[in-house]
Order: C-alpha cells, then sequence, then structure tokens
C-alpha cells in the first residue's frame, strides 16, 4: 500500500509509452539454451481472478517466463504444483520445502469494472523462514495488462537479487526480410513482444541508440542513399536529420547524462569522434588520426568516450576524455576488437572480438583491472552489435544462427545464454532501452 | 556533338574488349554487349585508325576492384583497372564517378562503415595520382549494408569486399 502512488507513477508512464503504437509487427521468439546451475528455486502460482471471467492474461507466467530469462531463477510449472493457494493461511510451507522451493509468489487481479482497470496484488514468501517478505500492487488497463507483469517481475528480481530489473523495458532493432530489400525500425517489450513499426524503409536503418529518457531514438538511415543521422522522436513520430555531412555519418550515442550525442563523422576528411551538445547544437571533434575511429560509446559517468580506432593497424579499442582530450589504448589481446561498451560498474568492457586473423568473431568481456579477456558466446556465428541491459546483467547483440541473421543475449559473466529469432524475416541491430522510473 | 563523343566511347571500349579479351579470360557479359553496338562503333571511331592511347579513353570494362579483409590497400592487381579509369575520366573530364566502398559481413557493422569509406577513398587517391581531377570524384559508404553476394563464406566474402565505379550518365 505504502508503495501505491510511486506505483500510479510507474503505471502512468507505461501507459504513456504506449501512445505511439501504429500496428503490431512481426515478434521475437526467445528460446533459452543455457541457465545458471546456481539459480534460485522460485514457484509463482497462477493468480486469481476476480471476477473469473475478466482473466485474460496469464500473469504468472509472464512473470516466470522474465524470471527464468534472467537466469537468476529456475521456475516451478503449474502441473508440478501440490496446491495452488489463494491466500496466506492456504499455504503449507512444507509441501514447498518438499518441492525445494526457496521462493513462493501468491497473486490475484482484480477487475474494476467503473475504471476498466486491473488492480493485481501479489505478495512474496520465503519458503524456509515461512514468512511474507513483500506485499505490493500494480494496476493498468487491459493493454497494460502485460506491463503489470514485467513490473511485478521487476520489484521480485530486485527483492532477490538485490539487482534492478529490467523486464519493464524496450528493445529496438531493425527487422529486415532475408534479401535485405525491406527495413523496419522496431521497438517492442524486453521480452519480444508488443513490436511497434517506427520507421519502415527500403535502404538500411542501423545503430539505433536510445536517449536516456527514453523518450527518443537515434539512428543512421541510408534512405538518401549515404548515412545520415536521425533523431526520432517516438511519442510524436517527427524526426530530425542531425548528421547529413559529407562523408559518413555514423554510429550515433546519447550520453547517459543526456547533454551530447557522440557520433563518427568524416566530413574533415577522415572517420572521426564528434561530440554534439544537445544544448547549443554544436560539433566538437575529439579524436584526431589518419586511421578510423569509430563506434563512440560513453563512460557511465558521461566523463569519457570509448571508441574503435584501426590506427595500430587493426581494430583495437581506445578511450578519449571528454575534458582534456587525451587518449589511452585499452585493449591489446586479440586481431579484432571493436564497438566496446563499458559495464556499469566500469570494470569490464563488453565487446566484438576476433582473437586471430581468420578466427570467428564472439563477445567477450575484458576485465580492465586484469587485463583478461573471456569469450562470453560459442554458439553464435558473425557476433555484432553487442549492447548492455540497462541494469548491467544481459548483453543483447546480434549474429548469424544456422544461416540466419537473428538476435541473441547473453549473461555478463557468459552462464546464461538464450537466442531471439524473429518469427519471420532476419533481424539485427539490437539497443536496450534505459529503466524509466 | 554528344552523340559522337557517346559513340567514339563505345567504339573504343570494343576496342578494349577485344584487347582484354586476348590478354584474359574472356567475359560472357562484355562480348555480348559489344555486339549490340558493333555497327555504330565502327561507323564512327574505328575505321581511321585511333591508336592505342586513344584506345585507352574508352569506359574500362571492370567496374570493381577487390580488398583484403580489414584492408584499404589496394592490392597490385586492381591497380591496372584504376589506371584505365584515370585513363577514361582524364580524356573525359564531363565524366563524373561515383566512388561506392563496400564491406563483407565480417566484424562490426559501424566500423565496416569507415572502412568502406577508406576503400573508396584509397581507389581516389589513385585516380587522382593518375591525373584525374577531384571534382569528378565523389566517395560513397554502404559498409556491410549492401553485399554483392548472398552467402556467409570466403567465396561471397570476397565480392563482398569492393569498391564499385558507378558513372553518373
Amino acid at each position: 500500500m505504502r508503495l501505491m502512488p510511486k506505483l500510479v507513477c510507474c503505471v502512468l508512464n507505461l501507459a504513456l509509452t504506449m501512445l505511439w503504437i501504429p500496428a503490431a509487427r512481426a515478434e521475437l521468439v526467445i528460446e533459452i539454451t543455457q541457465g545458471r546451475a546456481s539459480a534460485i528455486p522460485i514457484a509463482i502460482v497462477p493468480f486469481q481472478w476476480h471476477p473469473k471471467s475478466q482473466e485474460i492474461e496469464d500473469v504468472a507466467a509472464i512473470i516466470r517466463a522474465n524470471l527464468k530469462r534472467s537466469g537468476h531463477f529456475n521456475t516451478l510449472l503449474p502441473t508440478e504444483m501440490l496446491s495452488f493457494p489463494k491466500t496466506e493461511k492456504d499455504i503449507y510451507f512444507r509441501d514447498w520445502r518438499l518441492l525445494k522451493q526457496d521462493y513462493l509468489v501468491l497473486g490475484d487481479v482484480n477487475y474494476e469494472s467503473e475504471t476498466g482497470e486491473y488492480v493485481a496484488h501479489f505478495e512474496l514468501y520465503d519458503v524456509y523462514q515461512k514468512k511474507k517478505i513483500m506485499s505490493y500492487k500494480a494496476q493498468g488497463d487491459k493493454r497494460e495488462l502485460r506491463g503489470v507483469a514485467h513490473h511485478i517481475s521487476d520489484r521480485i528480481y530486485e527483492r532477490l537479487t538485490g539487482i534492478p530489473g529490467a523486464f519493464s523495458t524496450k528493445i529496438a532493432y531493425v527487422s529486415t526480410t532475408k534479401e535485405r530489400k525491406r527495413f523496419r525500425l522496431e521497438v517492442a517489450d524486453a521480452d519480444g513482444y508488443n513490436a511497434k513499426t517506427i520507421l519502415e524503409s527500403n535502404d538500411s536503418v542501423i545503430s539505433p541508440s536510445w536517449s536516456p529518457d527514453g523518450k527518443q531514438l537515434a539512428y543512421v538511415s541510408f534512405e538518401n542513399d549515404r548515412s545520415q543521422i536521425f533523431i526520432h522522436n517516438l511519442a510524436t513520430g517527427k524526426r530530425q536529420m542531425i548528421a547529413g555531412f559529407k562523408g559518413i555519418n555514423s554510429a550515433p550515442r546519447f550520453s547517459p547524462n543526456g547533454r551530447y550525442l557522440a557520433a563518427t563523422l568524416s566530413k574533415d576528411g577522415n572517420a572521426e569522434i564528434y561530440v554534439l551538445d544537445l544544448g547549443t547544437g554544436s560539433w566538437r571533434r575529439m579524436t584526431r588520426h589518419y586511421g578510423i575511429d569509430t563506434e563512440a560509446s560513453w563512460s557511465p559517468d558521461s566523463k569519457k568516450i570509448l571508441f574503435t580506432s584501426s590506427r595500430s593497424g587493426k581494430p583495437q579499442i581506445y578511450q578519449v576524455e571528454l575534458a582534456t582530450g587525451d587518449v589511452e589504448r585499452l585493449t591489446f589481446e586479440g586481431n579484432y576488437n571493436a564497438r566496446a561498451q563499458m559495464t556499469h560498474d566500469g570494470k569490464y568492457l563488453i565487446l566484438v572480438h576476433q582473437a586471430e586473423r581468420g578466427g570467428d568473431f564472439y563477445i567477450a568481456s575484458l576485465d580492465l583491472r586484469r587485463g583478461s579477456t573471456q569469450i562470453l558466446t560459442s554458439d553464435t556465428a558473425l557476433d555484432e552489435s553487442p549492447c548492455i541491459s540497462p541494469n548491467g546483467s544481459m548483453i543483447l547483440y546480434a549474429a548469424n544462427y544456422r544461416g540466419r541473421t537473428i538476435l541473441a543475449a547473453v549473461s555478463v559473466d557468459g552462464q546464461v545464454r538464450h537466442l531471439l529469432p524473429a518469427k519471420f524475416g532476419e533481424v539485427r541491430e539490437p539497443s536496450w532501452g534505459p529503466i524509466l522510473h | 556533338m554528344q552523340f559522337s563523343t557517346l559513340s567514339k566511347t563505345f567504339a573504343l571500349s570494343l576496342l578494349l574488349a577485344g584487347i582484354v579479351g586476348c590478354s584474359s579470360d574472356p567475359k560472357k557479359d562484355t562480348s555480348d554487349a559489344g555486339s549490340d553496338i558493333r555497327s555504330d562503333a565502327t561507323a564512327t571511331g574505328g575505321i581511321d585508325g585511333q591508336d592505342t592511347d586513344d584506345a585507352m579513353s574508352g569506359m574500362p570494362e571492370m567496374m570493381t576492384v577487390y580488398f583484403d579483409f580489414d584492408r584499404s590497400e589496394i592490392k597490385p592487381i586492381a591497380r591496372d583497372t584504376i589506371e584505365m579509369h584515370a585513363k577514361y575520366m582524364s580524356m573525359n573530364s564531363s565524366a563524373r564517378v561515383i566512388l561506392e566502398g563496400h564491406c563483407d559481413e565480417r566484424g562490426t557493422v559501424e566500423y565496416n562503415l569507415a572502412l568502406g569509406e577508406r576503400r573508396a577513398n584509397s581507389v581516389k587517391r589513385v585516380l587522382i595520382a593518375s591525373g584525374v581531377s577531384p571534382d569528378q570524384i565523389e566517395t560513397v559508404s554502404f559498409g556491410e549494408e549492401r553485399p554483392s553476394m548472398p552467402g556467409h563464406d570466403e567465396s561471397a566474402w570476397s565480392k563482398n569486399r569492393r569498391v564499385e565505379f558507378k558513372y553518373q550518365n
């Protein structure tokens, strides 16, 4: 109850993000290929609906799928449960211990006919302590029920792992045909549902990048037969070309503090990193080298920019300090290191890595303190475009899998893996949106 | 005026086709294209005996040069092709070309966009060094976005790491 006011804000947010819906699009399918050995066992009992006739979404199943996908949890199927308790007094903790469950979730959804809203309420129990450790309420209309389930998943996830949940977030990606003749920039829920087309084009769209407030997407479109950077307002559908200089206009990335947009321009002769001050509209050149400098990525504090440079002869990761312009090389191991992003704690770089010439391309993490590289993927090929989830736990990337271009995800420690192919066609260029409070 | 320049070009390209055809493997497509314009060609330029230099002002047939993985240096084998384009463009000052740089699908999307531009610029530099005016040349990069060959192996990749000469009318 205490949490209600904050919650209303969240529900409001949810409603706002759904305003720019045109038509539903081809969605992603998630196949979990590898989980964590140390996953926490949790049972989510099917939610009770009042009235029963209003049961239109399996909220418990959505929560189960979310928690399982994170790799931190093993979820018990309803068919494996011994009972479906409705309230605290119906719980026999011994049964759940017998089923080797550490946690138990009960919930109900009440339909309020006056407002047309669904109020979901849930309780989280610690099976061994035999006590309630969390109680929570969330509400929304029919269209927002999946969002309500994601929100509940976020609460449970954060309570039990200490990491903020990212189930309520959005992802952007580009879907295309096998022949690459038609391109759609789409935005969907983090679980691949509710895909909406933002832009449709006969030419490539690449490099979508979210503004930190989740209201805008920057991307590169080839619709004018050359690369140009656009910023697209998701609520209004209006967009603006912000870089259409001579040469390439590429790799836009909003700074985490929302003040800048880094990008690659070659207007002065060669691919260099520039920073656009979004307040003044002025560009500032950050790098100066005859090699390729591209793929800017901000440090979490918005003070440094990581970038890929071929200045040593092969692509390696460097960083430039925004204030001083000082450049430092960060990767030394491997033939090809590119498109790096720093983890939220600043300890690791996540990047595309090719160990030796002619070898495969994988997603890898570089421990900045120890200098050691760990390859995180193995079942996909031609891995590219990695982006870290806004809670820092998963990496979404594009890859080739059995001859198709699909999205795939791997946890930052490499233990959890899933594949996210499109139901139809191919999908690439993922970008994970922010957590909105 | 327009017509005669054009026919001359065709005539010379035919002549060139002959030269290339003798020295290397004959390309089926080119000989077919040549036969369509044979009568025009012989009528204008062919009879009064062009010397070799003039012959080189015909539009070259090889419209693509290829690169090694992650490289933008011109390979020796590509140099002749670029030289032929340089001669053609020097002798046809109205010729305008867009050099389109492309990459194979390996490596990252944005790095490849920059690499494609670098490849186009390498070709541009050779053209300029060979006397072509910079005003005749534009460059554009499509990175790995527009492969010429589908497929996920070296046979496709080797065809996709390229710069294409796209003459503008």
